[in-house]
Formats: C-alpha cells, sequence, structure tokens
C-alpha cells in the first residue's frame, strides 16, 4: 500500500479573484478568460480523485508578522481556519489537516537537513482558500485534507529558487515513501509576474512566465538559475510567488509530465494569471 | 552567499526598492499597525481616533506623516510593506489597483489601461486556454 501523487494543479491566488466570485462576476467580459480555465482543471480533480492535497503558498499577513517570520513553515493541525485579512473578503471554510502525514514529511525536511518552522496552529489566508474555491466552487465543505507549506516572499533575504526546487522534492520524497493510501494532489499558487509596490507597480512580464512555463514542467532545473532578487526583477516583486510553482513542481518528482490543462491571461487587477495541470506521463 | 550583484538588485531595480531587513527593521511599527487591521475592532478604532491609534502603535515622525497624508509612496520610504498597507488602504475602500494609480501617478483608469496593454506581449504561444488532455 502506496500513497500515490496524482499530479499537480498550480493557479495565481489573487484577492481580486475572490471579489469577483463574491460578486459573480465569472462570466463577465473581464473575468471570463481567467475563469474559462477552470472547467478543465476541475474535470481533471473529478476524474483523479485526490484525498489530500500538499499546498505551497506564501502568507500575506494574516498568519505571520514580522516578528516572527519563517522561511519555510509546515503545517502540522488538525484544522486550518481562514480570517478576516482586512481587505473586504469574505472569510473562507477551515480545512481539515492531515497531522501524521504533516509529521511524516517534516521528519523528512528535517532529515534532509531543511531546518524548517513546524506550525500547530496556522491560519491559511487567500492564498490557500482562493484556489480551492475556484477547483471546488460548489463544495458544502473541502473533499480533501491539506498540508500546508508557507514560503516567505514577505521579507528578504527570501530562500533561492534552487532552495524551493530542493524543498519540494525533499517534500515529494517523504509523499512517496507514505505508508498511506492516499492520493495526493501538489498545489502551488501564486503568480505569475506582478508587482504591487512602488513605481513599478503595474509591471508584469510575459516573456519570463513564458519562460517558466516553458520548462516548469520538463526542466525545472532552468528555473533555479536565477536568484530571487533577479526573478524580482523579471517577474515583479509579487512575480516572486514563482517559488511556490517551483517547489510544488520539486514535489512531483523527477519524472516525465504530460500538461493537462494549461490558461494564461495578461491581466486580472495587477497580475499575468497562469493555471496549469501536469500529471505524471 | 548572496551574490554582490543580487544583494545590488535590492536597491537597483527601477522604481522598486526590496523588502529587506533594513526596510523591515525600519518600517516595524507601521507594518505592526497595518498587521493589527485583520481584526475589525481595530480598523474601526483607527477610523474613530486616527491620532490616538497611530500613537499606540509608537509610529514614527515620518510614518505618521505618510498615513495622514495618504502617501503611499511615502509609506513606502518609512519601511511599510505592501502587504501590510493593503490592509490599511482596504479600510479607505482602496484596491492594489488604486494603490497602483496613486504609486505611479497616473489617473486610475489609465493605470488600468496599462495593465490590460501588457496583453499585446503575450507570445501566442501561450496566450489563453490550451487543452492538451480532453476529460469528459
Amino acid at each position: 500500500m502506496m500513497a500515490e501523487i496524482v499530479g499537480a494543479y498550480f493557479t495565481s491566488h489573487v484577492p481580486a479573484i475572490g471579489g469577483a466570485i463574491a460578486r459573480g462576476d465569472q462570466h463577465n467580459e473581464y473575468w471570463k478568460p481567467f475563469f474559462d480555465g477552470f472547467p478543465s482543471v476541475r474535470r481533471w480533480l473529478a476524474e483523479v480523485k485526490p484525498d489530500v492535497a500538499v499546498v505551497f503558498s506564501n502568507d500575506h499577513g494574516l498568519n505571520f508578522f514580522l516578528d516572527a517570520m519563517p522561511t519555510f513553515a509546515v503545517g502540522a493541525a488538525k484544522s486550518y481556519a481562514n480570517e478576516d485579512e482586512g481587505w473586504g473578503l469574505p472569510v473562507y471554510k477551515s480545512f481539515e489537516g492531515h497531522p501524521a502525514l504533516s509529521w511524516h514529511v517534516i521528519e523528512e525536511l528535517v532529515g534532509s537537513e531543511f531546518d524548517i518552522t513546524t506550525c500547530q496552529k496556522m491560519l491559511v489566508d487567500h492564498a490557500v482558500s482562493i484556489p480551492f474555491e475556484l477547483a471546488w466552487p460548489d463544495a458544502a465543505e473541502w473533499p480533501v485534507k491539506i498540508v500546508p507549506i508557507a514560503i516567505n516572499t514577505v521579507q528578504f533575504p527570501v530562500p533561492s529558487p534552487k532552495r524551493c526546487l530542493a524543498l519540494g522534492r525533499a517534500v515529494g520524497r517523504a509523499l512517496r515513501s507514505w505508508q498511506g493510501n492516499e492520493r495526493i494532489v501538489v498545489i502551488g499558487t501564486g503568480g505569475l509576474s506582478h508587482q504591487l509596490e512602488g513605481e513599478r507597480a503595474g509591471f508584469m512580464n510575459p516573456d519570463y512566465d513564458k519562460f517558466c512555463l516553458d520548462h516548469l514542467a520538463a526542466d525545472p532545473d532552468a528555473l533555479t538559475q536565477h536568484s530571487v532578487e533577479e526573478v524580482a526583477q523579471l517577474a515583479g516583486t509579487q512575480g516572486i510567488e514563482i517559488l511556490n510553482w517551483i517547489a510544488a513542481r520539486g514535489a512531483l518528482g523527477d519524472v516525465p509530465l504530460a500538461e493537462v490543462t494549461r490558461n494564461y491571461h495578461i491581466p486580472i487587477s495587477n497580475t499575468a494569471a497562469c493555471t496549469l495541470v501536469l500529471e505524471p506521463a | 552567499m548572496t551574490s554582490d550583484r543580487s544583494l545590488a538588485l535590492r536597491r537597483s531595480i527601477p522604481g522598486t526598492a526590496l523588502f529587506d531587513g533594513e526596510l523591515a527593521e525600519r518600517g516595524f511599527q507601521l507594518n505592526a499597525m497595518c498587521f493589527s487591521f485583520n481584526e475589525a475592532a481595530n480598523r474601526k478604532a483607527f477610523l474613530a481616533d486616527e491620532d490616538a491609534y497611530c500613537a499606540k502603535f509608537a509610529l514614527t515622525p515620518e510614518q505618521r506623516k505618510a498615513v495622514a497624508d495618504r502617501d503611499v509612496p511615502a509609506m513606502l520610504r518609512a519601511g511599510g510593506n505592501v502587504y501590510y498597507l493593503a490592509k490599511l488602504a482596504g479600510i479607505f475602500g482602496l484596491n492594489v489597483q488604486d494603490l497602483g494609480a496613486l504609486q505611479t501617478g497616473r489617473p486610475l483608469q489609465e493605470f488600468k489601461d496599462y495593465l490590460v496593454s501588457q496583453r499585446a506581449g503575450i507570445d501566442p504561444a501561450i496566450a489563453g486556454l490550451h487543452v492538451s488532455r480532453e476529460i469528459a
């Protein structure tokens, strides 16, 4: 009996998506090109029927503040709540955790010399909730348990793409050695290129996004040629959320992958949006 | 080690200052106040008595002036981080597109048009929806 990694789902997570859902704007001219990416994601999830999601994302000042800012934080809670983030989004449904799998991942990570933070209490923000709202819009409760992994993208020094890929690979090793029969989906959220602050606010870079999309599946190491400062230069200051995608890609392991569906659209709010599903070929 | 080139980028990307230790230290009080705005009661207390609320968090004079002036670039220079500042902006009903317009000195519609205009730069090979495996 072994757990199976069914594939990975990646998507942008900006709060404005939550606003669009709350207003029922999914079909208007502005939002439709983005939301059109999700029926194929939902059909894929219905087919592969995951039980657990390992979610790589970044906190935006709901759970973590600058008093104590972990570079990598792994949730090991029985449940994870969302709360008021201060900018008008609805409070989203809570998530059921999978503490036993969390601790197994934590053991593998620390055993592999990743000096992570472990969290038996952890709030999750829109970076987790919005991808779930997009994937399972009609769910009364979430159909999967989660193991959330937060990567610091708020305060430099931020971990490098290389380190995030290695972290993801270590998480993948843990998942493949888990003695359970769960079907596991890996989720990477955020990005792609965007910048919220400064005189360069509004910056996007479809060429860098294309580079990432061209290499993520077959050659993720190509994304580690840049330092994270260089990624900020190329992708914008919030575009460094690609780190979550890189880590999630690492968790799939070094196996041939096939793309199931992909949608790339500019803009949603200030962001170049992308949604992607990869599965073992 | 972070290379000298990467460290230099923290301050040399045009129109951008990467939020590092120097800025995090400078901005701690302002960001702490903004972090408190996760709670509705705190947002209300700020609106009821802005001076008293800012005093409670011991904002620096530079931070207090930036908040009083609703001057987002000045808040950034005073160490504000956009993730936390967005919670302050939310109190005034401003979203990140409004913030973008304020920071770039463009009228809101012009800033939105600038965002949409970047669609023209997308390589057609990646534009839009591509379903590689149809699932019934």
